[in-house]
């Protein structure tokens, strides 16, 4: 339980971050809340030869308004995000989200862009980035990339990012402060990571979906958008939508697998009956 | 593997040393500067035994490294009570409702407890038994610990 060892560097700003990644080479790794990366260090599961913190660098926290919508600080703390006036206002469904993730004392230091950086396929973060269609702000020496998450997670904490590129930022666009919004995960224990977790918002103008995002955590090896699911909804009138069929249709874009925690065949079960009954519910309500 | 040069305050005293780049925060508090109140349980995360309060805020000690704590505040559960026979009342709390039995995990509820008594606007109790879900007790079953909640949310009405 001892992390190999590594020389530590201390970025207090984000081009710092970007020089001394991009100087340290392919086995240098990015340390901010560390509510990840110290396990996996601890475990061994991760020998990197530098570690770049950049917890110093406060140019790379804060909320705020920009031409991509929500702008949020890649080491934002998630504490600090959860309280936020503008994310509060704006963004309900990583709210929501961000209670869920670890626990008080990891969210005190863990952050928005690590865990969105780090790609863990069960987690809440990722998967509201996924759904909404968030846009991942990656900069290295050979200058700034605008990714959509849609593109930027591979597999299981792998992601388009290079070795040399810090995630400086995460952009998520506006919604209708009206938007009907959905969050649900099934766990074993508060705190942990997802066995099965929906995130969908729905924008609704005059009983007709106007615009749909849907994305899948826990479901397979990347948080997953349900892009059919979406076109089947919009356009639909309320009065139209089988709760049923929109289940099976956004099933149809998810694998999941089975492992310690629980089989694909359950995961499949209790997804499609969340779906079912959270749209259910939903859309009953509004038409009522 | 570099070598840092640290300094901090802990527990109210000054204390500095020289802490390898992989050192956590959790072993130099116990092994450099001798405050082995923190617990050393799982050392990845999932206990919270070792919870000290940095800044004021409740963190797992094991997840950050010593060097991380250059130029911070550092309080443990070594800070709380002002003498063996004077407790802090959390900690009375704690003895008088059963709220531990082997004391492994006490140190890192109380500092939690701490960082939610000092918060503002203070959280109810509700938002209290959330925030101790960051924390695993193997003895008490957690009543006694809930009933410490339930009075201190009623303290702070």
């Amino acid at each position: 339980m001892k992390a190999a060892s590594f020389d530590y560097l201390e970025a207090g700003s984000a081009e710092e971050a970007v020089h001394l990644l991009g100087e340290a080479g392919s086995d240098a790794v990015i340390l901010a809340g560390g509510q990840t990366l110290m396990p996996l260090l601890a475990l061994r599961m991760a020998t990197p030869t530098v570690v770049v913190d950049i917890n110093p660098a406060d140019d790379m926290a804060g909320v705020g308004h920009g031409e991509h919508g929500i702008r949020i600080g890649a080491r934002t703390r998630q504490a600090q995000a959860l309280r936020d006036p503008t994310v509060a206002r704006h963004l309900p469904v990583l709210v929501e989200a961000l209670g869920h993730v670890g626990h008080y004392q990891t969210r005190a230091r863990g952050t928005v862009g690590g865990s969105i950086a780090l790609g863990e396929p069960a987690a809440e973060q990722p998967a509201v980035a996924v759904a909404m269609g968030a846009i991942v702000e990656l900069r290295s020496r050979r200058g700034t990339r605008m990714v959509p998450a849609r593109e930027f997670y591979l597999g299981p904490y792998v992601t388009s990012r290079a070795d040399d590129e810090v995630l400086i930022a995460v952009h998520f666009p506006e919604w209708h402060a009206d938007s009907q919004v959905v969050f649900h995960e099934v766990n074993r224990r508060r705190g942990d990571f997802a066995l099965v977790g929906l995130v969908m918002l729905l924008d609704i103008r005059e009983e007709r979906v106007e615009r749909a995002g849907i994305g899948w955590f826990g479901m397979g090896a990347t948080p997953v958008a349900a892009v059919a699911a979406e076109e089947a909804l919009v356009g639909r009138a309320l009065g139209e939508i089988d709760p049923r069929e929109m289940a099976r249709i956004a099933l149809a874009e998810v694998a999941p697998s089975d492992d310690l925690h629980a089989s694909a065949l359950y995961r499949r079960t209790v997804a499609e009956r969340i779906f079912e009954r959270r749209l259910r519910t939903l859309t009953g309500k509004i038409a009522a | 593997m570099s070598l840092h040069f640290i300094e901090f305050e802990l527990n109210g005293q000054h204390v500095e040393g020289t802490a390898e780049a992989r050192r956590t925060l959790l072993d130099f508090l116990r092994t450099d500067a001798g405050c082995t109140g923190p617990h050393a349980g799982c050392e990845h995360g999932v206990c919270g035994a070792c919870t000290v309060l940095v800044d004021g805020a409740a963190v797992r000690s094991c997840l950050m490294l010593a060097v991380q704590a250059n130029g911070k505040v550092v309080e443990t559960v070594e800070s709380l009570a002002s003498g063996t026979d004077e407790l802090h009342p959390i900690q009375q709390m704690f003895k008088e409702e059963f709220a531990l039995q082997c004391g492994f995990c006490t140190p890192g509820f109380l500092m939690t407890m701490v960082a939610l008594d000092r918060a503002e606007p203070r959280p109810d109790a509700a938002e209290m038994k959330e925030a101790l879900s960051g924390h695993l007790c193997r003895c008490t079953g957690y009543q006694g610990i809930l009933r410490v909640v339930d009075r201190l949310a009623e303290a702070g009405k």
